[in-house]
């Protein structure tokens, strides 16, 4: 099913449910019609899928760098029962069209993984890459915690170079398709928002007030034309 | 150089399509008269499946919707930015204005919030309370019916509130709050700081056959596909082709100013064509700005002539003064009670807060003048760029390790998933003569436009409100149970106040009076010096409230634009 089937029968199904109780069916059609053409393009301009085109076209990190981004990806999130890592999810391809669209963030990854393999050969004799699992691990406990009081400023290169890594691996992952399965978010669909589930209420000791929700839409009638009295009462 | 000039003589040529543009175009047009409107940069429609963002996925864009090319991310409607390559302005030295200009139809309605506020009499007539700035020669009285016919057209969902500085309207029915709003409600209510359902312009249940219902993406900001929300464009500008209204479209078409004749008065405009970099002109019986308020005045400083040699409707030196901003100042908090969330429903609702809190402070217990409200943000939004960075920071909360790297951090990911909250203020700044937008006479844009300069500081009343916000803020987050976060903005940085034109609110520089020497345009909003130029953006706001200017310029350009109707018809101008 490709995504545009797939995001009808989403809207299908999610109206479909809410509007059981409206005999009215033209909203539904109204929102599929148009939402339903929708292509896969995200929307650019020229210009800008222009520079999209012209970064994708160029490669930053040379093999050993992107090998090398690869293994520290993976560890830094790492596989499990459920998901794959964040090299499966794509985080390095992510981190390396990033180093191009936001030249800032190059000589701070190029050099970071420059004293990745310099410390790793120093301390075992091997490129980072090539070392046991144990070993590299070994070498990120040293740069992968930090004192949240001591300003990024003041800490060491190499801890804020392994930040940076590990920061666009996770929102490589989580803004992947994987990752916002793994996460749970249940939302950029069509649907009815009808407050919140009384268990969640119930689970963080809150609820809705009477007097609140009476003021709240009706969404069995939202599809019923608004009219007013002179007052501004909502008679429909 | 040869201008090439157009034979069609224009009932109104309308120089820009944001709010004010479109209501004028939606109003004129529909009135019968042949209008042009003139907009700086390319046609857009959300429901061009080539333009639109929304329903996107992050992964859809490369960068993740980072904002290395869209000042507010891949995904945002918006066409123009803080930056416009081959468009700049200055500004001048110790003072500090940063500006926000749309290229695109429909302009900044593409992608605003949509709160939609109207002025109080109080906010119309503030001077007579504090003493401070210049009342409006109009009160709400004048405005009311307009509002009344703005909320009915356009749509905005709200609630009757019967408070005094926050007229009610014709609402839709507001959404339900979601979790973190009920927490907040909780928390200022324990401060008697109210809070209400928000009143924002997107359409909750069917207002008419142009506009689709909100099926809650919360997205707003990437502009509805179905019309759900309030842009210029899909609301005002296609209704009115649709309805038959006699609109030429001049799309990157930059207006270089005014065109007037020997008795000073306006017979057009020129303009350049982006595409091909030659100047036109067009003639028109009237002239609408609605370019925004510092690009009207830009205009207007730019159409110098033996009749107005210092730029036209610019004998008194008003344009461009009286330049203000909202004042804001956020703060986010951690809320212990908002974690391990129950990610089983969806939460998106409309784009941006279903609950927020009006002002309601007492002066007589205060060191500053005029309010401020308080928006509210938080919640299990979608991952964009930036999700998961500083993963577990909070663990500092809790005495362990910040850091580390393994599976542990799908954990830490989602265990603080949708436990930040936040708030921001937006307040009144006061208007002030000495903040101003003026012309560079050294540099000019890539069309050959001089550009604007700026000259804005804050002062004690603005920096004095902000210390209350960020109080206000600490005590909210207290009774949440929350820890705020970040240290307290404190007096070496204004309080964390924003810099003057970030919160996207400047008004001000064409302003109404009665007086021509101390104003630049009549309360309908027409030039004192040229009665067939009218003005329909935020720059004829004499003060700002502590309220978003739109839902006031789309009221105020309905108002002008019957009374340019009923002008033409007695043949006044």
């Amino acid at each position: 099913m490709d995504r545009r089937e797939s995001l009808k029968s989403i809207v299908l199904g999610s109206l479909a449910g809410s509007f059981a109780l409206s005999c009215k069916g033209e909203l539904e059609e109204q929102e599929l019609a148009v939402i339903a053409d929708g292509a896969t393009v995200y929307g650019r301009t020229a210009e800008e899928k222009a520079i999209d085109e012209q970064l994708y076209a160029e490669q930053f990190f040379n093999e050993h760098e992107m090998d090398t981004l690869r293994v520290l990806c993976a560890l830094i999130l790492p596989a499990n029962s459920e998901f794959g890592s964040a090299t499966d999810a794509g985080s390095p391809d992510f981190i390396e069209f990033m180093a191009k669209d936001y030249p800032a963030f190059q000589q701070r990854l190029r050099g970071g993984l420059m004293w990745l393999d310099h410390e790793s050969n120093i301390r075992f004799e091997k490129e980072f890459k090539f070392l046991e699992e144990l070993n590299q691990k070994q070498l990120l406990d040293g740069i992968a915690y930090y004192d949240y009081d001591t300003p990024s400023s003041k800490r060491p290169f190499e801890v804020n170079f392994f930040s940076l890594v590990r920061n666009l691996t996770l929102t490589g992952y989580f803004t992947s398709e994987m990752g916002i399965k793994d996460l749970g978010y249940k939302g950029n669909t069509p649907n009815v928002w009808d407050g919140v589930p009384q268990e969640v209420l119930d689970k963080h000791g809150v609820s809705y007030e009477k007097e609140w929700l009476a003021k709240c839409i009706d969404q069995s009638k939202r599809a019923d034309l608004a009219q007013w009295d002179d007052e501004g009462n909502l008679l429909t | 150089m040869q201008i090439k000039e157009s034979s069609k003589v224009y009932d109104v040529i309308i120089v820009g399509s944001g709010a004010g543009g479109g209501m004028a175009t939606k109003v004129l047009s529909e009135a019968g008269l042949k209008v042009a409107v003139v907009e700086a940069g390319p046609f857009y429609d959300p429901a061009n499946p080539e333009q639109s963002t929304q329903l996107k996925w992050p992964y859809e864009s490369p960068r993740r919707g980072a904002n290395t090319r869209r000042a507010f991310g891949d995904f945002d409607a918006l066409y123009g930015g803080w930056d416009i390559k081959g468009e700049p302005y200055t500004v001048a030295e110790g003072t500090e204005f940063n500006w926000f200009r749309a290229r695109m139809l429909g302009g900044r309605t593409n992608h605003w919030g949509r709160i939609s506020l109207r002025f109080s009499q109080r906010d119309f007539k503030h001077k007579d309370i504090d003493g401070l700035g210049e009342n409006w020669p109009i009160g709400y009285e004048d405005v009311k019916p307009y509002y009344d016919k703005v909320d009915k057209l356009i749509g905005l969902f709200g609630s009757k509130e019967n408070l005094e500085n926050e007229p009610d309207g014709f609402f839709l029915p507001p959404p339900k709050p979601r979790l973190h709003e009920l927490f907040y409600i909780k928390g200022a209510r324990k401060s008697n700081i109210p809070v209400i359902p928000s009143r924002m312009s997107m359409v909750t249940k069917k207002i008419n056959d142009d506009r689709g219902v909100c099926f809650y993406c919360g997205q707003c900001n990437r502009s509805c596909q179905v019309y759900a929300d309030f842009s210029s464009g899909s609301c005002l500008i296609f209704p009115a082709q649709k309805n038959g209204g006699q609109i030429d479209m001049y799309v990157n078409a930059m207006v270089r100013e005014v065109l007037t004749d020997e008795e000073g008065r306006a017979t057009g405009v020129s303009y350049i064509n982006k595409e091909d970099r030659k100047e036109y002109s067009l003639k028109g019986k009237v002239v609408v700005l609605a370019a925004s308020a510092c690009s009207s005045a830009r205009i207007l400083l730019n159409s110098k002539s033996k009749q107005h040699p210092n730029g036209l409707g610019n004998s008194s030196d008003v344009v461009g003064r009286y330049l203000h901003d909202s004042t804001g100042a956020s703060r986010a908090a951690f809320i212990p009670e908002l974690m391990n969330r129950d990610v089983s429903y969806n939460e998106d609702g409309v784009g941006g807060m279903h609950v927020y809190t009006p002002w309601w402070g007492d002066h007589s217990k205060l060191d500053f003048a005029r309010g401020y409200h308080i928006e509210v943000w938080g919640g299990m939004g979608m991952p964009g760029y930036g999700f998961g960075f500083n993963p577990n920071d909070l663990n500092r909360f809790f005495g362990e390790k910040i850091g580390g790297y393994g599976e542990h951090l799908r954990d830490d990911v989602k265990k603080y998933y949708g436990s930040v909250l936040g708030m921001s203020g937006r307040g009144e700044a006061i208007a002030r003569k000495d903040n101003y937008c003026e012309i560079d006479p050294s540099v000019v844009d890539e069309w050959g436009i001089p550009v604007l300069r700026f000259n804005y500081k804050w002062s004690d009343q603005e920096i004095k409100q902000t210390k209350h916000m960020q109080d206000t803020f600490e005590e909210i987050i207290h009774n949440m149970g929350g820890i705020a976060l970040g240290d307290k903005p404190g007096a070496a940085n204004n309080y964390g106040l924003t810099k003057p034109g970030e919160i996207i609110h400047e008004v001000g520089t064409t302003r109404m009076g009665n007086d021509p020497k101390t104003s630049v345009v009549n309360k309908f909003q027409q030039l004192h010096e040229a009665d067939n130029v009218f003005i329909v953006d935020a720059g004829p706001f004499v003060s700002q409230a502590d309220k978003n200017p739109t839902w006031t310029i789309l009221a105020l350009s309905w108002r002008t634009s019957d009374y340019i109707v009923q002008q033409l018809k007695a043949q006044n101008i």
